[in-house]
């Protein structure tokens, strides 16, 4: 376990900078309730008070653990509205705004993912598609579409477009791009003379793209659909933020009007937490299917 | 099927001409050749010949701009879609992801033969080329002459008559060179086919062929046709007689001859 040692090392530095920021950054407000009171505040004082506020500017990484903690397990196994006692998620758990959150996410990427794949096959075999769809799907990726997010889940709404399919069209819209630019990239990975070889066989396109293509564009297809999840994920809470009900992003934007900050922190360590498993899954799962097709690098 | 007439595949003044950037490059000019039934026919020249063109506009994967060049008596287009030949290229190129035996199979399942035939086949032409029990093989897992011998497995494995190679042992060093040059002897007596088979190696072309095709570069043509007058069986110390050495002579005369006109 020779890796550990400077994982470890990172992990410890980046708590270090973390702890002193937090300090830092919450040492006013010490400073400046002590002055209202009145009182002296010592060093070690002010030390302590900056890791235990209410609403810190910056929660210290034990707080953001302890909220995390609080808000899964100890609302879903004690609290009356926990799954324990009432037989159903609580609407203030975590657990609960992830898997809605998750939910709109893997729709989004099923969809960003078929739709890229189906996109890239076209591109690949006829030459009038690759000219007339790759700008646009080049300049699709220009709009700044995590920034008019919101808008556009507000129209949905309006026009009767609610639930889980706005959230699913951003994540999708989010993914697609960097599975098509993947799959081009991988269907076009076969040489000439596998190509050649083919033609030597009088095979037709479908089984050129069946038999050399789709296998050969494996390696580049997982490396997307990595990049894909990812960018759905941060799609759906993007998208969530306008919404009430539930969903990280409906979290993330109720933190923030309330000045929960150690709750926004808790709720981004569930996305990151989301994001970290579905990127490993995926990877798991190329992992698997490579050295299956022994293409293992 | 041409099959009363001896010449398998004839070319009459075949001129092939690349459009480029720079201007046209003439690949092949003038290139007049009969290759006869059971034929084992090689290729050879520097770099620029058009030796490899000319395989190829055989194989239908380039297109003569010039004269007339048949293949079992039909265009080179109508013999590749009546499954006339096998081509060998000079790497390996199988699929990682398939085992030998699936790689072999790849031809009969584009071409849709039974499962039943499929594997009959591919046992068959596994022990052609001396890879019996490596089917369940991956490619990593086997040599680059157990690959190149795959590979030809799978050009062998539909009923091509003409086998077409494209320098196949170009990459691989001298000693396993010679063993499967050796071994694609026995392969061309057992099964009769016409081969073609482009080389740069004159100990090789000459040790393989009944004709030597002596090529020159720029314009791509044809210097000399030499007719082997060695036997068909041919044990390696073949190489140390003097009727051998006195062909060898020839292809490297020939060769520089096609130099002088530069």
């Amino acid at each position: 376990m020779r890796n550990a040692i400077p994982v470890l090392g990172v992990v410890a530095a980046i708590m270090v900078v973390w702890y002193l920021a937090a300090v830092w950054m919450n040492a006013q407000w010490t400073r400046d309730q002590a002055a209202r009171a009145g009182v002296e505040v010592s060093f070690a004082d002010i030390v302590a008070d900056t890791l235990a506020q209410d609403r810190p500017r910056l929660p210290a990484p034990h707080q953001v653990l302890l909220e995390l903690h609080a808000l899964t397990w100890t609302e879903e196994v004690h609290s009356r509205r926990g799954i324990v006692q009432s037989g159903s998620l609580s609407n203030r758990s975590l657990v609960h705004h992830g898997l809605v959150t998750l939910s709109a996410t893997f729709l989004g990427f099923a969809f960003g993912a078929g739709f890229g794949i189906l996109l890239a096959i076209g591109i690949v075999h006829d030459r009038a598609t690759d000219m007339s769809v790759m700008p646009w799907a080049i300049a699709s990726q220009t709009i700044p579409i995590v920034a008019i997010a919101p808008m556009i889940i507000v129209v949905l709404n309006s026009i009767g477009i609610s639930g889980l399919v706005p959230k699913a069209i951003i994540a999708a819209y989010l993914s697609f791009f960097p599975v098509v630019v993947g799959m081009v990239k991988g269907l076009r990975s076969p040489d000439a003379m596998q190509m050649d070889l083919l033609r030597t066989y009088s095979a037709s396109s479908f089984q050129a793209l069946w038999k050399l293509r789709m296998p050969a564009s494996m390696p580049y297809l997982f490396a997307s659909l990595k990049v894909g999840i990812a960018a759905s994920l941060v799609g759906t809470i993007v998208a969530e933020l306008p919404l009430g009900g539930a969903g990280l992003g409906t979290r993330l934007l109720a933190g923030s009007y309330y000045g929960q900050t150690i709750q926004i922190w808790a709720t981004l360590l569930v996305a990151a937490i989301l994001a970290a498993t579905m990127v490993g899954v995926i990877g798991a799962v190329q992992r698997m299917t490579l050295t299956r097709m022994g293409m293992a690098q | 099927m041409a099959g009363d007439s001896t010449a398998v595949i004839e070319a009459h003044g075949v001129g092939l001409t690349f459009e480029t950037a720079d201007g046209p490059v003439h690949a092949l000019k003038d290139v007049n050749l009969s290759i006869g039934k059971g034929d084992f026919v090689s290729f050879i020249g520097p770099s620029g010949c058009g030796k490899t063109t000319l395989l190829r506009a055989i194989a239908a994967l380039e297109h003569p701009t010039e004269g007339t060049l048949t293949v079992n008596g039909m265009t080179p287009d109508e013999a590749r879609r009546a499954r006339a030949y096998g081509y060998v290229f000079q790497a390996a190129g199988l699929y990682p992801w398939r085992t030998i035996a699936g790689n072999v199979k790849l031809p009969l399942e584009i071409m849709g033969y039974s499962r039943a035939e499929q594997q009959a086949r591919v046992e068959k032409v596994l022990s052609l080329v001396e890879l019996d029990g490596f089917g369940r093989k991956f490619p990593w897992q086997l040599s680059g002459g157990m690959q190149q011998r795959a590979s030809i497995a799978r050009a062998l494995a539909f009923d091509a008559d003409i086998l077409l190679m494209d320098e196949p042992f170009g990459a691989l060093d001298e000693i396993v060179r010679d063993r499967l040059n050796e071994e694609l002897l026995k392969l061309w007596a057992a099964t009769g086919k016409t081969i073609g088979f482009v080389t740069h190696s004159i100990p090789e072309a000459v040790y393989l062929s009944t004709r030597i095709v002596v090529m020159s570069p720029r314009p791509g043509r044809i210097t000399d046709v030499i007719d082997s007058p060695l036997p068909r069986e041919r044990p390696l110390e073949i190489r140390d007689t003097p009727e051998f050495i006195a062909i060898a002579h020839r292809v490297r005369e020939g060769l520089r001859a096609g130099h002088l006109d530069d």
